[in-house]
C-alpha cells in the first residue's frame, strides 16, 4: 500500500429504500474501501439484500445516493418531468419550421419531406429514450436531469454480482453463460455479425478463450460445454462467480455465495475469494450468514438490523459490539 | 452449417424436376410454401430465441405486402422495381416492429401475447377502413410483377412459377444464413439470456430493451420480406389475407417444427404447408377414386369419397398440436438445447455430449 489512502470504490450516503410504508433500508452510510473484502451481515430480514439490489440498480432509492468509483450513479431521479419535453422538442420544432416554410410558399415536396422528417425525429427520440444508451444518460445529466442507473448501466460502470438463489441461464452451456457476462465489453454490432467481419470472428475467438480461462480460474476446467442446469450445486455457484468476473468488474457483489454448502466446499470457496482479492486485486462486497466465512476473510464488517446500520469495524470489533450481540441473540444475551 | 444452408435451394429443387405429378402445380406449391418458411423462420427469432410470445405476427406480413402494393401498383401510381422493394418492405416492417416493441417491452408472457394479438387485429382493420389509401375490402390489385432486365423484362408472368420459386429459395437461403450468424453472435446469446432469465441478463450488462427491440425488428423484417414476395406473386393484396389464422398457423409451424432451431422451423413449416395444401388434396383424390366403402353407424353415414379434407385443416392442426405436446413437446426437429430442456437428465447428458462435439 502506498502512503495515501485510495478513495472508496463504493460509498452510500444516507441511503433509504421504502416499499410503501415499510422502510427496508433506513439512511445507511457505508463504504467499500479499495482492495478489500467488506461484509454486510445482519439477521434475516434486516434489509441486506434490498441494500444490495439498490446498489446493483434493481431498485430506485427513496432517498440518498450511491457513489461508485467517485461518480454519483444511483439516486432518486431528479427533474424527470423535463425529459418528455426533450422528446417532443425536435419534432415540434421541425413542424413549426414546416408551417413557416408552407406559409412562405415553399414547394410542396419540401413541406412533405419536413413533415416526414418530424415524424422520423419523434420516433427516433422516443426509441432512444426507451433504449437509453449511455450517451443519452450523460446528455440528460448535463442538462440537470438525473436518471438513476439501471442494472446494465451498473455492469458497464464496473459492478459484477451474483444472486442469493442461483440465477444462471439454465439452458445455456457454462461457456455461454460466461460469454453473456462479457456481453457489455464486446464491441461487435449485429451488423458485424451479419457480415461476419474479421473483427467479429476474432472477438468471438478471443472471448471464448478468455471464457475458458475464467472457468479454469474458478475451478471448472473442461466443463465449458455442460449445460448450466446439469452442473452440481457447488459448481453452479462457481459458474455464477465466473460469469460475474467476466464482466471485468471493479467491485464484486456476492450474495450469500456459500449458502447450502458443506464445510469443505465452504473452505474451497473462501480460498477462491482470497484469490480474487490477491490475484485480481478485486474488492468484494459480501453478504453472508456463515460467521466462519465472514470472520475469516473480511477486512471490514458492516452490521445492519431493521434496515439501520448498527455497527461497523474490523471482525474483532464487531464480534465484541454489544448491539450486534443483542441483534443476533436478544437482549438477555448481552 | 451455412454450407448446408447455401445448398438448401438445390435440395428443394430436386423433387419438382424429378418428373412426377404435374410439375407446375408442385413448383407453384413450393413457391407458396416459401412464404410460410420465411414467416416461420422470422417468428422463430421472436418466440424461439428471445422468448417473446407474439400472436400478431401477421401484422408485419400485411405491412410488408401493403408496402409493395404502395410501391408498385397502378393504384398508387408508383412503380419501384421488386428488388429494392424487398429491402424497403423489410425496413418498413422492421420500423413497425420497433414501434410495437417499444411500448410493450415491460410486458411479459401472456400480457405481451394479448397486446400483440390486438396489434395483429388492428392492422388489417386499419387497411380495411382506410379506403382512400388502400382501396378497402377490395384490396389493391394488378400489382407489378418482379422483372429481371434481359431475362424477364415484362415480369415473371402467371403461367410459370419457376422464377418465383427460385426467387423465394434465394431469399430463404440468404435469410437463414444471416439468422444463423445472428444466433451464433453476441446478440444471439443475449436473446437466449433474456429468454432464460431477464433479470439476470440485465444484471450481466445486457440492455434488455435493445435486445428485445432487435428481436422484434428482425422478426418483423423477415415477415416483411415474405409480405413483399407474396403480394408480388399473387399481384393482389387485401385485408382478408392477413387475419389471425395466419399468425396462429405460423406459430403452430414454429412449435411443431421445433422452437429455437432455425432449420427445424424451416423444414417444419415446409412440411406442414405441403401437407395441408398438397397432402389433403391428394387425400381427396385418393378417396374419390378408390371406391372406399361408406361407413354406416345407425343414422351416421360417413362416405369418405364425398368428404373435402381441405375443410378439416384446422381440426388436423389441433390434433397434431395435441399429439406433439404429448409425444414430442420439443417439436419435430428440436434444437439440442430444447431437447435437453424437455427430457430427462439421462437424455440431457447425451445432448450435452453432442453440444460439446458440435
Amino acid at each position: 500500500m502506498s502512503g495515501q489512502i485510495a478513495p472508496p470504490v463504493l460509498r452510500t450516503v444516507g441511503l433509504t429504500k421504502a416499499f410503501g410504508g415499510l422502510i427496508a433500508v433506513k439512511s445507511v452510510d457505508f463504504e467499500v474501501p479499495a482492495g478489500s473484502i467488506t461484509s454486510l451481515i445482519g439477521p434475516n430480514g434486516a434489509g441486506k439484500t434490498t441494500l444490495f439490489n439498490v446498489v446493483a440498480g434493481l431498485y430506485e432509492p427513496t432517498e440518498g445516493h450511491i457513489e461508485f468509483l467517485g461518480n454519483r450513479v444511483i439516486a432518486a431521479p431528479e427533474r424527470g418531468w423535463l425529459e418528455p419535453l426533450l422528446w417532443i422538442l425536435p419534432p415540434f420544432a421541425t413542424w413549426a419550421l414546416t408551417y413557416v416554410v408552407a406559409s412562405m410558399g415553399g414547394s410542396d415536396n419540401l413541406v412533405q419531406v419536413l413533415i416526414l422528417l418530424g415524424l422520423g425525429l419523434l420516433i427516433t427520440t422516443l426509441i432512444t429514450a426507451v433504449i437509453r444508451p449511455a450517451w443519452y444518460g450523460k446528455f440528460l445529466t448535463r442538462l440537470g436531469i438525473f436518471k438513476t442507473a439501471r442494472p446494465n448501466d451498473m455492469v458497464t460502470a464496473g459492478l459484477g454480482r451474483t444472486f442469493q438463489n442461483i440465477r444462471l441461464f439454465a439452458n445455456m452451456t457454462a461457456l455461454e453463460n460466461v460469454l453473456v457476462g462479457m456481453h457489455s465489453r464486446l464491441k461487435a454490432s449485429p451488423l458485424d455479425a451479419l457480415l461476419r467481419t474479421r473483427q467479429q470472428v476474432l472477438e468471438e475467438a478471443t472471448s471464448a478463450a478468455e471464457g475458458r480461462r475464467l472457468l479454469g480460474f474458478v475451478g471448472l476446467v473442461g466443463r465449458d460445454g455442460e449445460l448450466a442446469r446439469n452442473l452440481p450445486y457447488g459448481d453452479q455457484r462457481r459458474l455464477e462467480i465466473a460469469r460475474a468476473l467476466a464482466t471485468r468488474p471493479k467491485l464484486l457483489l456476492l450474495d450469500e455465495p456459500t449458502a447450502g454448502m458443506n464445510p469443505s466446499e465452504t473452505a474451497a470457496m473462501m480460498t477462491l475469494f482470497g484469490r480474487i482479492k490477491t490475484e485480481l486485486g478485486l474488492p468484494i462486497l459480501l453478504i453472508e450468514h456463515d460467521m466462519r466465512v465472514v470472520m475469516g476473510i473480511s477486512d471490514g464488517i458492516t452490521v445492519i438490523d431493521h434496515g439501520e446500520k448498527i455497527a461497523e469495524g474490523t471482525p474483532a470489533e464487531v464480534r465484541a459490539n454489544s448491539r450486534v450481540i443483542e441483534a443476533y441473540l436478544g437482549k438477555g444475551a448481552v | 452449417m451455412s454450407i448446408v444452408t447455401a445448398l438448401l435451394p438445390f435440395i428443394i429443387l430436386l423433387p419438382p424436376f424429378s418428373g412426377f405429378g404435374n410439375q407446375t402445380d408442385f413448383v407453384d406449391g413450393f413457391a407458396q410454401a416459401g412464404v410460410w418458411v420465411l414467416l416461420a423462420v422470422g417468428l422463430n427469432v421472436v418466440v424461439g430465441l428471445a422468448g417473446l410470445l407474439d400472436l400478431g405476427y401477421a401484422a408485419f406480413f400485411a405491412i410488408g405486402a401493403y408496402t409493395y402494393a404502395y410501391g408498385a401498383s397502378p393504384f398508387s401510381h408508383n412503380h419501384i422495381p421488386f428488388w429494392p422493394m424487398l429491402l424497403i418492405g423489410a425496413a418498413v416492417a422492421a420500423i413497425f416492429g420497433l414501434l410495437l416493441g417499444a411500448p410493450t417491452l415491460r410486458l411479459r408472457g401472456d400480457y405481451l401475447a394479448i397486446v400483440t394479438l390486438g396489434f395483429g387485429e388492428i392492422v388489417p382493420v386499419v387497411f380495411n377502413n382506410s379506403d382512400k389509401y388502400t382501396n378497402g375490402t377490395n384490396g389493391i390489385t394488378a400489382l407489378y410483377q418482379p422483372a429481371i432486365p434481359g431475362l424477364f423484362p415484362n415480369g415473371f408472368g402467371f403461367g410459370n412459377p419457376v422464377p418465383y420459386y427460385i426467387t423465394v429459395a434465394a431469399i430463404i437461403a440468404v435469410a437463414m444464413i444471416l439468422l444463423y450468424r445472428l444466433q451464433d453472435s453476441r446478440l444471439g446469446r443475449a436473446w437466449m439470456a433474456v429468454r432464460e432469465d431477464e433479470l439476470a441478463a440485465a444484471s450481466m450488462g445486457i440492455n434488455t430493451v435493445t435486445t428485445k427491440l432487435l428481436a422484434f425488428a428482425i422478426g418483423a423484417s423477415t415477415s416483411g420480406l415474405a409480405g413483399v414476395y407474396l403480394s408480388s406473386k399473387l399481384a393482389i393484396v387485401s385485408p382478408t389475407q392477413f387475419g389471425f389464422t395466419v399468425s396462429f398457423t405460423v406459430l403452430a409451424m414454429v412449435v411443431l417444427g421445433g422452437m429455437g432451431n432455425i432449420w427445424g422451423v424451416a423444414v417444419g413449416a415446409f412440411v406442414i404447408y405441403e401437407l395441408q395444401s398438397q397432402g389433403l388434396k391428394q387425400l381427396n383424390n385418393f378417396f374419390a377414386s378408390s371406391g372406399f366403402p361408406a361407413i354406416h353407424l345407425g343414422f351416421i353415414n360417413i362416405d369418405f369419397s364425398t368428404i373435402n379434407f381441405l375443410n378439416y385443416q384446422y381440426l388436423l392442426y389441433g390434433l397434431a398440436l395435441v399429439a406433439m405436446m404429448l409425444l414430442r413437446p420439443e417439436g419435430l426437429f428440436p434444437s439440442r438445447r430444447r431437447k435437453a430442456e424437455l427430457h430427462d437428465v439421462d437424455d440431457a447428458g447425451a445432448a450435452n455430449q453432442e453440444l460439446v462435439e458440435a
